[in-house]
């Protein structure tokens, strides 16, 4: 089975779960003089599950043929090995760092370490080069964002303020 | 309209908002230029800073210039590289980057920049036209036609996705949809589908979500397939010969004058879009043109690069119809605009032009101020601005990854909110891999909290479903919604089945 039907599979469970708390469990808390009315906030979703169930059901079967002429993907999924996969996963690991430890460590520290990291991960070695430009570019991006948008950022790890 | 006009011209005509256009216009064309991100990654990055400004004009007034510069800076590294950065300019290339490889780089970019001038110049002056009839009908529409008219665009946009790819552009919808119901909506006062998240609370973030399904997985791929990221070489930056002769001129009017008008109407269909109108333009002025000149296409015919650049500018400015008139976006470029115009408290659609006349005619006037930048500006810059092309990539992908977390963060204030996008971005990247179109998921988020209001407004005055029924007009747009969907799938059937049957087609 292609990608696209196992997505469409993935998709189905959803659609059955959104479903299922819209037509069994969403509205057992609804006081009863919202009951009266004529459209409950279960109403839409009911309606969106039902398309989404049947929808994604067309491409699990496979009932939609493909049209023949397939141009060539961006990325071919079945040969992920040729790309630099590993790259790429370490560098999203990067970002949830990123997440991790902006409060904690700081904008100042954290940003520069993130785009340090993240070029020396793609093969940038000239850190004599890589240093002050990261440096420079976090403190630009730090004076726009606090002093020109107004934005709060806590600059430095919680230890020093 | 002369009113209109004059006070579009005064707020346009601000320092700071002329600052905005130019401004715009360089960010747009100098990132868009980067091969791989296209206008809407551009336009996500740049909205937190649009939204900042707090003022709607000027907002929206910034990300149109960036909308322009954008396309330009595409077709310009089109020409040069070959390397087209938004779908829109694929068409640019076929004929653009022969020229360049035959040493008129600076006669293409000049051609490229005239025929975008006029396209989109042209397209301002239609949509100067159409938009205020079109929302005059429109301000006759009540809520249950509001809901149709939705269903009808949203199918629209599944409908033009082409042939074996309607029911993933739906299911792509209809997710967008059902990520739009997630939290407390202003209409019942309960929050729904949250699991018990406070953080899901407020419902997911648009820029958040338009940064995960456009930005995100372009750099992920930038990085998987460093071929995407092509450099230029040694003689990358050197571009001279920008002028153009009388005889060229000639021969290119009547080219940019058909393909404004037809880019223009192509463009405010929703669904179609910058890309169709170019791939069409082009193909229309091939078979149009004549014997001799055809076999110049594809080999640096100046006719084949007019035609998709004046049409992709003309279609940018039409899909503006739509989303200022009715308030339905019809590509994702113009359903993130509408998510900031939101985020500003401003909700396109009739109303805009009675109640905020400033913003709507700001905008219009913008748009010639934008083209008139762009050409007057760019084009001598642009030299310079290809150098931008030779910033190795190794600084530019940890630039662009940090610009979009730092874009979802300074959005929310909320570090969760970069776990939610790095998870979308992952999950994006999966569908891209599988030929999932995205921008349908988007739009359908954007447009889900407006199609639930209309439709349970028109549920509470009907007491019911009955609107359905008693509304010619909604029965009408909603059939022809169901026709949109069903009638693609139709053909494909009945082509297959006579391809079956005769041997090579009929």
């Amino acid at each position: 089975m292609a990608l696209d039907r196992w997505i469409a599979l993935i998709i189905l469970g959803i659609a059955l779960a959104y479903g299922y708390a819209a037509y069994f469990t969403m509205d057992q808390l609804l006081p009863p003089f919202m009951q009266r009315n004529p459209i409950w906030p279960s109403t839409f979703p009911k309606v969106l599950s039902v398309l989404a169930i049947l929808t994604s059901l067309v491409i699990v079967l496979g009932l939609e043929k493909p049209s023949g002429d397939s141009r060539a993907p961006d990325i071919d999924y079945r040969r992920l090995g040729d790309y630099k996969i590993g790259q790429a996963g370490v560098l999203l690991g990067l970002m949830v760092a990123y997440a991790l430890l902006l409060r904690p460590a700081g904008f100042l520290v954290s940003t520069a370490g993130f785009l340090t990291i993240g070029a020396m991960v793609l093969g940038e070695r000239k850190l004599w080069v890589l240093f002050p430009v990261a440096a420079l570019a976090t403190g630009i991006v730090w004076y726009l964002v606090e002093g020109v948008l107004g934005i709060f950022l806590r600059p430095l790890p919680f230890f020093l303020g | 309209m002369l009113d209109g006009l004059m006070i579009g011209l005064s707020t346009a005509f601000s320092i700071t908002n002329i600052l905005m256009v130019i401004g715009g216009c360089l960010i747009g064309t100098f990132i868009g230029m980067l091969p791989g991100l296209g206008p809407m990654s551009i336009i996500a990055i740049m909205i937190p800073v649009a939204i900042t400004l707090g003022d709607p004009s000027a907002a929206l007034i910034l990300l149109a210039g960036v909308y322009y510069g954008a396309i330009f800076g595409g077709s310009t590294s089109s020409i040069l590289l070959n390397a087209p950065g938004v779908a829109g300019t694929v068409a640019t290339s076929f004929d653009g980057y022969p020229m360049a490889r035959a040493g008129k780089a600076g006669k293409a970019l000049t051609i490229a920049a005239i025929s975008s001038f006029m396209g989109g110049t042209i397209g301002a002056v239609l949509l100067m036209v159409f938009a205020p009839m079109l929302s005059k009908v429109a301000l006759l529409f009540h809520s249950a036609e509001y809901f149709a008219l939705m269903v009808v665009g949203l199918s629209a946009i599944a409908a033009f996705a082409g042939t074996g790819n309607v029911a993933k552009a739906l299911m792509m919808t209809l997710l967008g949809l059902m990520m739009a119901t997630v939290g407390e909506g202003a209409l019942f006062n309960m929050p729904r589908f949250t699991m018990g998240m406070m953080d899901l609370q407020s419902g997911f973030s648009f820029i958040t979500l338009a940064m995960a399904m456009f930005a995100l997985p372009e750099a992920i791929f930038l990085v998987m397939n460093p071929a995407r990221s092509a450099q230029a070489g040694e003689d990358g930056g050197k571009i001279t010969g920008l002028r153009i002769t009388r005889a060229e001129a000639r021969q290119i009017a009547p080219v940019i004058g058909r393909q404004s008008i037809q880019g223009f109407f192509i463009g405010v269909l929703p669904g179609a879009g910058a890309t169709i109108a170019s791939f069409l333009g082009y193909a229309v002025e091939r078979n149009i043109a004549t014997q001799e000149e055809q076999k110049e296409f594809g080999k640096g015919s100046i006719k084949g690069l007019a035609a998709p650049e004046t049409a992709n500018n003309a279609a940018c400015t039409g899909s503006f119809v739509p989303l200022l008139t009715l308030g339905i976006p019809g590509s994702g470029t113009t359903a993130i605009l509408l998510g900031a115009l939101i985020a500003l408290n401003v909700t396109p659609g009739p109303r805009l032009m009675v109640d905020n006349p400033d913003i709507f005619w700001a905008v219009i006037i913008s748009m010639y101020i934008g083209n008139l930048v762009l050409l007057v500006l760019n084009l001598p810059l642009i030299p310079y601005i290809a150098k931008v092309l030779t910033i190795p990539r190794t600084y530019l992908i940890p630039f662009i990854l940090f610009f979009t977390l730092m874009g979802s963060y300074i959005g929310q204030n909320n570090a969760t909110e970069l776990l939610i996008l790095v998870g979308f971005g992952v999950c994006a990247t999966v569908l891209r891999f599988a030929d999932y179109p995205l921008a349908p998921l988007l739009i359908g988020f954007i447009l889900g909290r407006m199609l639930e209001d209309n439709f349970s407004r028109s549920m509470q005055i009907y007491d019911g479903a009955a609107f359905i029924l008693d509304r010619p007009m909604t029965l009408g747009l909603l059939l022809l919604a169901l026709l949109l969907v069903i009638v693609p799938s139709y053909r494909a059937r009945r082509a297959r089945a006579r391809a079956a049957g005769v041997a090579d087609g009929d």
